[in-house]
Formats: structure tokens, C-alpha cells, sequence
């Protein structure tokens, strides 16, 4: 990929700011990586998702992996560096439900979860995954 | 008056670019007393202090202000200059025009006029300051090591064999340190054992040393060049006099005690020698497990031993000696794995720490250098070795421990070395070998010894079935890695060894914000304390590896040999006097003073200083409440002027 | 609570009242938004908990919740208003409009810290009716009851234990699961359905390798993806053993000898009655 250097550090500091995760800090370790319990289901790796932000890869918002956090907040119970991954998930999936994008479609979920699962199940991915 | 002359330095543009020198010369040139006034580039430079030293003989100046950088910089040098010409140095002063001035302001006409003003109150300081000799005190030529590791034992050889004498006191009954439970040392692979232990042996019999161990330090007084120190030898419970080390004893001792030694995984006796070649060879009697003491039976050992060495009555006794030197070289303890919650709180067997794999690679270890499971004792097949564990970590350790990624490649070749057929897995961040041959012992692990480098942290481990499930991640390939291990070994991080705290206290040294003794300057002084006469080597520094703690020591008793090497030590001579007539003797001054340097005489009932001990800070000072206590060249009256000519 | 958790929601109460505690349901309570907000430039997810909580300051000191995900909500919220001047000011002017204030006097706890300070475990253990000895219970803690452990200090999340002890106090046999502190897969149940199924599928499977008999939860939607995902491990997974999940009130409930009514067994897809039948507790 080309660095443009000033894009780059927009794209950061807009991650940085809507976070409030200092993204610079990640040194790479991976432990978020290895923790994740949904990690195998996601395109990329939570490590790689920061990399691709701190590189200014803007097409990290495209990815996949970001729609399957479940919020279970190990990665940031366990960063060397006290970076809270889920919140850099957060700021990412945001930047694109604000543009009026829903990652999840109402009419598809499975009947049987819509008629039995609580609706915490229901509200939190509702607020996580569709734009309101 | 003094004929007063003052040097304005430019400093390149550090000054210059914000001060108008040529107008801060023309101006103090007016100034009553100032006899003359010049500027330079670079006054501490050679030229510069040519140029104040014939500037002196020329106008026979009696008092210099040299308005540069700050005292901190340069004051030493200047006083140095000055004292070549034969004019006294405590009547040369600094006014500080950078970092006070130059430094922190950007208007130009402003900093200038201030730059004249910190001018003027300095040259009204000059005025009235006394022409003073420095204290000179006596030197004890004797030096004090706390610590029998490889740094301490290297101190203590340089200083004794220079040929001045040394006490080395050591915790433990074994001088020999961390370094003696090693099995082989990186990159080299020697034999940890086989190269310390003529060492150890040189320092029990060398004619200059006295050593204690199973000793600590109970008290420290006095100052550099006059220390008074109390050791207390702990009760062994053996008179080492009498005692021959023909081992006996430990041998019909029925009381088995898992061994500190061994890291928990072998045995010791209640009555015991932490290792086969522990100098000095004397053993003693751990009171908290030994049958007589706990339960008032048993006593084999005093039955068997035949010089009747055994004095359960021993009582400890408190040595006291007169040192010169200290140096502190109290070494590194591990951070222990009972801290790291993923990794199983220390719960699990077989998850152990680098220091424990050492005993078990030892031929002198409880599996005689076999790599076993603590938990089965069977031959593990697969082991991981986990990098960084509390170290470079904003929870635990934020600093960078040094020597792991070197050991735990020296312990991933040993295991192979001891079973061809086994794996070793390296969970990493970076790998840091940039010593003299690290490079490519590390390489050599992964190229010829099949190490398999796994870039990545562990998030968690835990048992299951006998094994230990690891789940980590190689960043590089972006893959989770889960693996089933027989065993794990944690590269704990280093900290500084726990009795250092305490230690700081009494010797009034400073530690730094990770525990570990803090130097007098990172890059320059990395050997001594801001402590007058201690010094510093070893782990209890910073973590680093034997040939950089072997180099430290040296460095140390180098600074100690330049202690010793003349007959008188001089200390600055300014420092708080007492006005005999005024002085009530109420004592505020003697609680005020942070380095004990204040008295009240018992006879006369006024207030003493001890020069040498006074660092001059000026507390006792203001405490004094009716101006009995004064400082050499800081009189009240010279400040007030000080201040009028700002004012 | 009252529609997808009965379970959940009658134990809690009638334990509650067995023990002598007085839980009054909060006037005018409202959903709490389930997750707590993690972008720092819209605080209006944040009204409806503080609301709560300025509700709740005005009709005691401590706000216990049952539900794992309000908790989590709810003492987060109070944590960081309490912290941030400037998110309390704002919200705070929110509030006023609706006669409302909060002044972060009340303490936020879940059910298990009152059980364990309020009542103790010591007093429940004597009030144990029913001896549950032989059944083995492995305790699941989830995500929104420990982390982020900085701010909700309810337990160490690497190796929690007041469940256990909970557990031990009505005389279960506690069995430890390296998955304890593991993610169910969450609100994934909805949109990503294979990976929330792989989650409570190793949930599952490691409390029946470690010996469970039956897995005790904390929150509702653990319990559906724990409980009711079996169906589809079923389908998916040929052997697989089916393991009847519990709330750890309804334990406590059945050690208290309260009878909580035959229907409420029909709630669990995992039918626990044959369970009780093979230890004769039923």
C-alpha cells in the first residue's frame, strides 16, 4: 500500500479521539489475538485490525472481524500496553453505522432466536450492529 | 570593594539568540565594582578559560561571575580555572542566564534586561563572599560489599587485590548468588558452576577479605571516607570455627525440607550447606524446621558431629567495622508467576520459572540435569517457553528485563541438547541479543536446534488431561496457535531483590520508580549513587547479564580504588556555621537537618555542625530562629543584597 | 426479566424474601440500554442508566441487580460519572430537565455480592433444607460480571470464585472449568449465529470433560445460549450429551426448599428433571 502520510494520521487521530485509545501504544503482542474467543470466525485478526489503523488503512472499515466483537472485553483485561481493543472495535463499526449502514438485517435473524432469546440479545445487537 | 570581573558567555545561540550579550557587557561594565566585563562564545571551552585566567592576572581580579549555563554544569570547572591563577575558587560564582533566562523567555529586550539584573545580584553575592578552604577529611582504606553474587565478588577481588582490605556480607550462609544455580551460561555455554566457583574460592581465601555470611546489614552511619557500620552475624546455630565441612551432620539430619536452592523441586536438610561447593563449606541449622527447635527433640547432629561444632545456644552477634566504601551489589529476584492470573497463578505444576529450569538442566540438580515434569516426574516431549512474562507490561513490569530472550534461547538449545526427540516452542514479542555473540547463539537455536520461534503472547494456559493447553497467536502468519504442552516455562521478569528497600533506608540511598537502586547519572555515572562514598553494581542497578555485571563491578572498585588513592578526601566547605553567642541551643536546627549533621554539644548546650557530613541545603538555616545558624557565603545580609539589586 | 427470565426473576425474589432480604423493585425503572457505551463522543446511551441510578439514589443506597448485563451497565455508568466531571455535567443538565439528579451516592451490587456480604455465606449454609451434595455444578461466570475488573471489582476475573463459594454453601460438589470466565458468544446468538454456537459449544464441552452434571449461570442470555444453543450443537454434533443449565438462584431456591412451582422446569429447553430424578431430589 501507498503511505500518505497526512491521511494516515487523520484516520488515526479520528480512531484515537472516538476511542480514547492511544492506538500508537499496540506493539503488536498479539495477546488480544490469542484470546479472542471469536477470533477463528473473523477475517482478520483484533492485532491486525490495529495495525491496519496505525498503517492508516482505511479499508480496515470493510473488514469483517470488526462486526463479530461480542464485547467480552478479555483483550482489554489482558493488553500489556492497557489499550481497550473492544473500544477501537467500537469506534470503527460506528464510523461506518453513522453512515447509515446496518451490518445486521432485522428480517434475517432465525425466528426461533427472535421468539426465545432474551432481549438483552436483542437490544444489544440492535445497538452494536444497525445504525438508529 | 573587590575588584569584581564578570564573563558573559554566549553559548552558541543558546544565550546569544535571545540575550544581547554585547548590551549585557556594556551595561554590567557600569555596574560599581565591576572593574571588567567581556564576552565569549564558549566560556567553559579551553580559549574561554585562558581567557578568564589572563583577565585575572591583568586586572587582579578578586571576585569572577562567569553568566553562562546553570552551577550544575560548569561551577566545578570555573572554580577549577580560577584556582590555577591562584585566586580562591569559592569567589567565583555563576549567574545562570540560560536556563533561567535565555531558556525560558522569547522576548529579546526582556530577557536581556533580566539577564542584567540575575548579573547584578550574583556580583553583590561576590562581594561579600569569604575566601574558604575545603574540609578535608580522613580516609578509612577499607570497603564494604553487600551482596556475594558474581558483581560483589568481582568488586570485592579488584579492591583486595589493589591491596586494600574488603568485607563482603552475604544473606545467605553461601556467597555465590543466582549465578551458582545456573547450569550453563549464554552464549558460550560453560558451566555456570565450573567459572564461578575459583572465583568463590579466591574470595574465601583471599589474605584481604573477611567475609560474612548468613550476615546483614543492621546499621550505617557516618559519611564518604568515614562510615561506621554494625553487621549482624545471624545464629547458624554452628560455630564455623570448629567446624571442619565434613558434612556429617547433614547427613544423619532425619528433617527433610523442600530446598530453596532447588526452587522447591528437591530437598535439603534441616541442618545444611545450600550446595556441594558453598564457600565458606559450613552449614547451619534452619530453626524453623530442625526437630530440637520446633519440637525439642531429636539432636543427631550435635551426637555425630566430631569436633563438637553444635551450639544450639549460638546467639547472633553484631560485628562492627570502620569502611570507607560501600557498594551495594545485592543482585535480582524474579517476579514471581503466583502474580500472573492467565497463567494460572502459579497453581500449575508444571508451569514453572526460567531460575527453576535451571536446577532441572543442572547435573547438580534434583534430577541430576534430566528434564522432567515436576508433576509426573516423565520426560517432557513438548515444552513452551513463554516470553515476557511481566515484563514490558503496563499492569506489572513496564520495563524491558534484558536477559530473557538470551536464556530462554540457551534453555530451548539445552533441552534439546538433553532430549534430541524433544520440541521447544518460543512464545515471543521481540527477541533482544544484541551482546557479543547473542545473535548468533539465537540463530543457531532456531536453525540447527529446530527451536520453533512463535511470534505472539499467551493469553491463557491451563490443565487439562496432564497437559498444559496453551492459547497464543503468531502474528506473523496471523494464525491462532493452540498448543498441548507438557510442560511451560514462564521468562519471569527481573526485579530487584526484596531486602533492597529496607537497605535504601539505612544507607539513605535513593530508588528509582521500578525498585531497583538509582545511579548518580544514567549515561555517566552509571556506577555510583547520589550518595557520597556508595556505590552501585550489579543487578541491584538494573537487570542486565554477567559479563555487564562482571564490567560494572570492575567499574565500581575503580571508583572506590580513586577513593582510596589519596591520603585526605575534601568536601566542599559550604556549609552551616553557629554563631556561638547567639545560639539558645533549642535544638530546631538538629531536626530540621536531613543528613544528621546538626548537634547540640552537651557541655557547652549550644548547636554543632559536622562539616563533612553538612551538605550545605540550608534547612537548619531557616529553621534557627534567631539567626544563630548561618552558611558560608550565603549570610542573610548577602542575600537581602542579592535581592535589592533584582529589586 | 419478568418474560424471557422467569426462572431468573422468580428465584431471585422468593430466595430473597426466604432470606430476609427486602428487595423493593425500583419504581419506574426502564431498560438500562444493556451495553454500556465505548466511544467517547456520544453520551446519550449514558442517560438512561444515570436516570436509573438518580432514580434509584432517591429510594435507597444500593442498587442490586439480577441481571448481568445491567450490572455491568449500570455500575459502569455510575464509575465513570463519578470519575469524569465533565460527562457528569453534562448529563447531569439532561436530568434536570426530568426533575432528576444524580449524585453518585448509590452503590451499585449484583445479587451474588449481597448474598455473599449482605446475607453471608456461613447464614445460608444454615438455613440449607435440601442437601445438594451430590450434584456436581460447574459455575460459569461469563464476561459482564467481571470485566472490565478495574471498574466493577466484583471478583478477580482470572480466577473467580464467588460462585463457588456460593455453590459450597448450599453443599453442591463444585467442578472448576477452564472455561469459566469465557465468552457464550453474547448478542452473536443474533447476527452471527455459527460463531456464538462455536463459544457455547466450548463451554459445554469442557464442563462435561471436567465430570459437571449441570452448569450454573448469572445471566439471562448465557442461560439462552448455553441452554437453549444445545438444540443446534445437537444437530450439528453427533454424541453430544446434553447438560440441563441452571440459574444459580433456582439452586438456591431448591437448597432452600422453596417450591418454585413445576413450570418453571419446563422454561429450560435442557430438561434438569431427569437430572434430580437419578439423585432423588424431585
Amino acid at each position: 500500500m501507498n503511505i500518505n502520510n497526512e491521511d494516515r494520521i487523520n484516520f488515526m487521530g479520528k480512531i484515537e479521539q472516538l476511542s480514547g485509545q492511544k492506538v500508537l501504544s499496540c506493539y503488536q503482542c498479539g495477546k488480544c489475538s490469542a484470546g479472542c474467543p471469536v477470533a477463528s470466525a473473523m477475517d482478520i485478526l483484533p492485532n491486525q485490525i490495529i495495525r491496519l489503523v496505525q498503517l492508516g488503512d482505511e479499508d480496515v472499515l470493510n473488514c469483517k472481524a470488526i462486526w463479530f466483537c461480542a464485547s467480552c472485553f478479555v483483550c482489554a483485561s489482558r493488553c500489556p500496553k492497557d489499550i481497550d481493543i473492544s473500544k477501537i472495535a467500537e469506534s470503527l463499526r460506528s464510523i461506518k453505522l453513522r453512515k447509515v449502514f446496518d451490518y445486521l438485517s432485522i428480517p434475517k435473524i432465525p425466528s426461533e432466536v427472535l421468539a426465545e432469546i432474551p432481549q438483552q440479545g436483542l437490544i444489544s445487537s440492535f445497538r452494536k450492529f444497525t445504525s438508529y | 570593594m573587590k575588584r569584581i570581573g564578570v564573563f558573559v558567555c554566549h553559548c552558541g545561540i543558546n544565550i546569544a539568540g535571545i540575550v544581547d550579550v554585547k548590551k549585557v557587557v556594556k551595561e554590567i561594565g557600569k555596574y560599581p565594582g565591576v572593574v571588567y566585563s567581556s564576552d565569549y562564545q564558549y566560556m567553559c571551552s579551553e580559549p574561554g578559560q585562558k581567557l578568564m585566567r589572563d583577565a585575572i592576572k591583568e586586572k587582579n581580579l578578586e571576585g569572577l561571575v562567569i553568566a553562562s549555563c546553570s552551577p550544575n554544569l560548569h561551577e566545578a570547572t570555573f572554580r577549577r580555572n580560577a584556582k590555577l591563577t591562584g585566586l580562591n575558587p569559592y569567589l567565583c560564582e555563576m549567574a545562570n542566564i540560560r536556563e533561567q533566562c535565555s531558556w525560558v523567555h522569547s522576548d529579546k529586550e526582556k530577557a536581556t534586561f533580566k539577564a542584567i539584573e540575575i548579573i547584578k545580584s550574583l556580583i553583590e553575592k561576590v562581594k561579600f563572599n569569604e575566601a574558604l578552604l575545603a574540609v578535608q577529611v580522613p580516609v578509612t582504606k577499607k570497603a564494604l560489599v553487600i551482596g556475594g553474587g558474581i558483581a560483589g565478588i568481582q568488586v570485592a577481588l579488584d579492591i583486595a587485590n589493589a591491596g586494600h582490605e574488603t568485607i563482603l556480607v552475604e544473606k545467605e550462609s553461601s556467597i555465590g548468588g543466582h549465578m551458582a544455580q545456573l547450569s550453563e551460561t549464554f552464549p558460550t555455554l560453560d558451566c555456570s558452576q565450573c567459572i564461578l566457583t575459583p572465583r568463590m574460592v579466591e574470595v574465601g581465601q583471599h589474605p584481604k577479605i573477611k567475609l560474612f555470611t548468613y550476615s546483614e546489614i543492621e546499621e550505617v552511619t557516618g559519611y564518604v571516607g568515614n562510615f561506621k557500620v554494625k553487621i549482624r552475624k545471624k545464629s547458624s546455630f554452628v560455630d564455623w570455627k570448629k567446624c571442619t565441612g565434613c558434612g556429617l551432620c547433614t547427613e544423619k539430619c532425619p528433617t527433610k525440607v523442600l530446598s530453596e536452592f532447588d526452587r522447591k523441586m528437591g530437598s535439603r536438610k534441616a541442618i545444611y550447606t545450600p550446595f556441594p561447593q558453598a564457600v565458606p563449606n559450613k552449614p547451619v541449622i534452619d530453626k524453623e524446621n530442625c526437630l530440637y527447635f520446633t519440637k525439642d527433640k531429636c539432636k543427631i547432629c550435635e551426637k555425630f558431629c566430631p569436633v563438637g561444632a553444635i551450639d544450639f545456644e549460638q546467639k547472633d552477634s553484631l560485628i562492627e567495622e570502620e569502611i570507607g566504601a560501600i557498594i551495594i551489589a545485592t543482585g535480582y529476584d524474579l517476579y514471581p508467576k503466583e502474580k500472573v492470573g492467565e497463567y494460572g497463578y502459579g497453581r500449575f505444576k508444571d508451569v514453572i520459572d526460567g531460575l527453576t529450569f535451571e536446577r532441572l538442566l543442572s547435573a547438580s540438580g534434583p534430577t541430576k540435569g534430566e528434564v522432567r515434569r515436576p508433576s509426573d516426574g516423565k520426560v517432557p516431549k513438548e515444552v513452551v517457553f513463554i516470553q515476557c512474562v511481566g515484563s514490558r507490561d503496563e499492569k506489572a513490569l513496564p520495563y524491558c528485563s534484558k536477559i530473557c530472550c538470551m536464556y530462554t534461547a540457551k534453555h530451548a538449545m539445552l533441552y534439546k541438547h538433553r532430549l534430541p526427540e524433544g520440541q521447544a516452542y518460543v512464545f515471543y514479542i521481540d527477541i533482544r541479543a544484541g551482546g557479543k555473540g547473542y545473535e548468533e547463539f539465537y540463530q543457531r537455536g532456531m536453525e540447527e536446534e529446530g527451536t520453533l520461534y512463535l511470534r505472539g503472547k499467551v493469553s491463557k494456559l491451563f490443565e487439562e488431561n496432564g497437559k498444559i493447553i496453551i492459547w497464543g497467536v503468531d502474528t506473523l502468519s496471523g494464525e491462532k496457535i493452540e498448543i498441548a504442552a507438557d510442560m511451560v516455562v514462564l521468562a519471569t521478569g527481573i526485579i530487584a531483590s526484596p531486602a533492597v528497600g529496607d537497605l535504601a533506608k539505612k544507607l539513605k540511598v535513593i530508588l528509582d520508580s521500578n525498585g531497583f537502586l538509582s545511579e548518580a547519572h544514567p549515561k555517566l555515572r552509571p556506577v555510583e549513587t547520589l550518595t557520597s562514598g556508595i556505590f552501585l553494581a550489579g543487578c541491584a542497578q538494573a537487570p542486565k547479564d554477567i559479563p555487564e555485571s562482571v564490567a560494572q563491578a570492575s567499574g565500581a572498585a575503580s571508583k572506590v580504588l580513586a577513593l582510596f588513592s589519596g591520603e585526605k578526601l575534601s568536601h566542599e566547605p559550604i556549609v552551616a556555621y553557629v554563631d556561638e553567642e547567639i545560639c539558645s541551643g533549642c535544638g530546631k536546627c538538629v531536626s530540621a537537618c536531613p543528613y544528621n549533621a546538626r548537634e547540640i554539644d552537651q557541655k557547652k548546650k549550644i548547636a554543632t555542625v559536622n562539616e563533612v557530613l553538612c551538605q550545605g541545603c540550608g534547612a537548619c538555616i531557616s529553621a534557627c530562629s534567631n539567626g544563630a545558624s548561618q552558611q558560608r557565603n550565603f549570610s542573610k545580609g548577602q542575600i537581602i543584597s542579592m535581592a535589592e539589586a533584582i529589586l | 426479566m419478568s418474560t424471557k427470565a422467569k426462572n431468573l426473576d422468580n428465584s431471585a425474589r422468593k430466595t430473597a424474601t426466604f432470606l430476609g432480604i427486602e428487595l423493593k423493585e425500583l419504581s419506574q425503572w426502564t431498560c438500562c440500554g444493556t451495553v454500556f457505551p465505548l466511544i467517547t463522543d456520544n453520551l446519550m446511551p449514558l442517560i438512561a442508566p444515570a436516570r436509573i441510578l438518580a432514580n434509584a439514589e432517591k429510594q435507597g443506597n444500593k442498587l442490586v441487580t439480577i441481571c448481568a448485563f445491567c450490572y455491568n451497565v449500570l455500575k459502569r455508568t455510575n464509575v465513570t460519572l463519578k470519575k469524569d466531571r465533565q460527562k457528569k455535567e453534562k448529563i447531569s443538565q439532561f436530568l434536570k430537565d426530568e426533575g432528576k439528579e444524580f449524585s453518585g451516592k448509590i452503590q451499585v451490587i449484583h445479587l451474588l455480592e449481597l448474598l455473599r456480604d449482605g446475607v453471608g455465606f456461613e447464614n445460608i449454609k444454615n438455613k440449607v433444607k435440601k442437601e445438594l451434595s451430590s450434584l456436581k455444578i460447574a459455575p460459569y461466570y461469563g464476561c459482564q460480571l467481571l470485566r472490565p475488573a478495574q471498574e466493577l471489582q466484583l471478583d478477580d476475573p482470572e480466577n473467580p470464585q464467588i460462585m463457588e463459594s456460593f455453590l459450597k454453601s448450599i453443599s453442591c460438589e463444585v467442578i472448576d472449568t477452564p472455561y469459566k470466565t469465557e465468552c457464550c458468544g453474547s448478542y452473536l446468538s443474533v447476527s452471527s449465529e455459527d460463531a456464538a454456537l462455536d463459544c457455547s459449544y466450548r463451554i459445554l464441552a469442557s464442563a462435561i470433560k471436567n465430570g459437571a452434571e449441570a452448569i450454573s449461570v448469572s445471566c439471562p442470555l448465557c442461560y439462552f445460549n448455553l441452554d437453549q444453543n444445545q438444540k443446534k450443537i445437537k444437530e450439528k454434533i453427533s454424541g453430544f450429551i446434553e447438560i440441563p443449565i441452571f440459574y444459580f438462584t433456582e439452586l438456591l431456591s431448591i437448597a432452600l426448599g422453596i417450591n418454585l412451582g413445576k413450570e418453571i422446569f419446563d422454561l429450560h429447553f435442557v430438561d434438569p428433571r431427569p437430572l434430580f430424578m437419578s439423585k432423588n431430589l424431585i
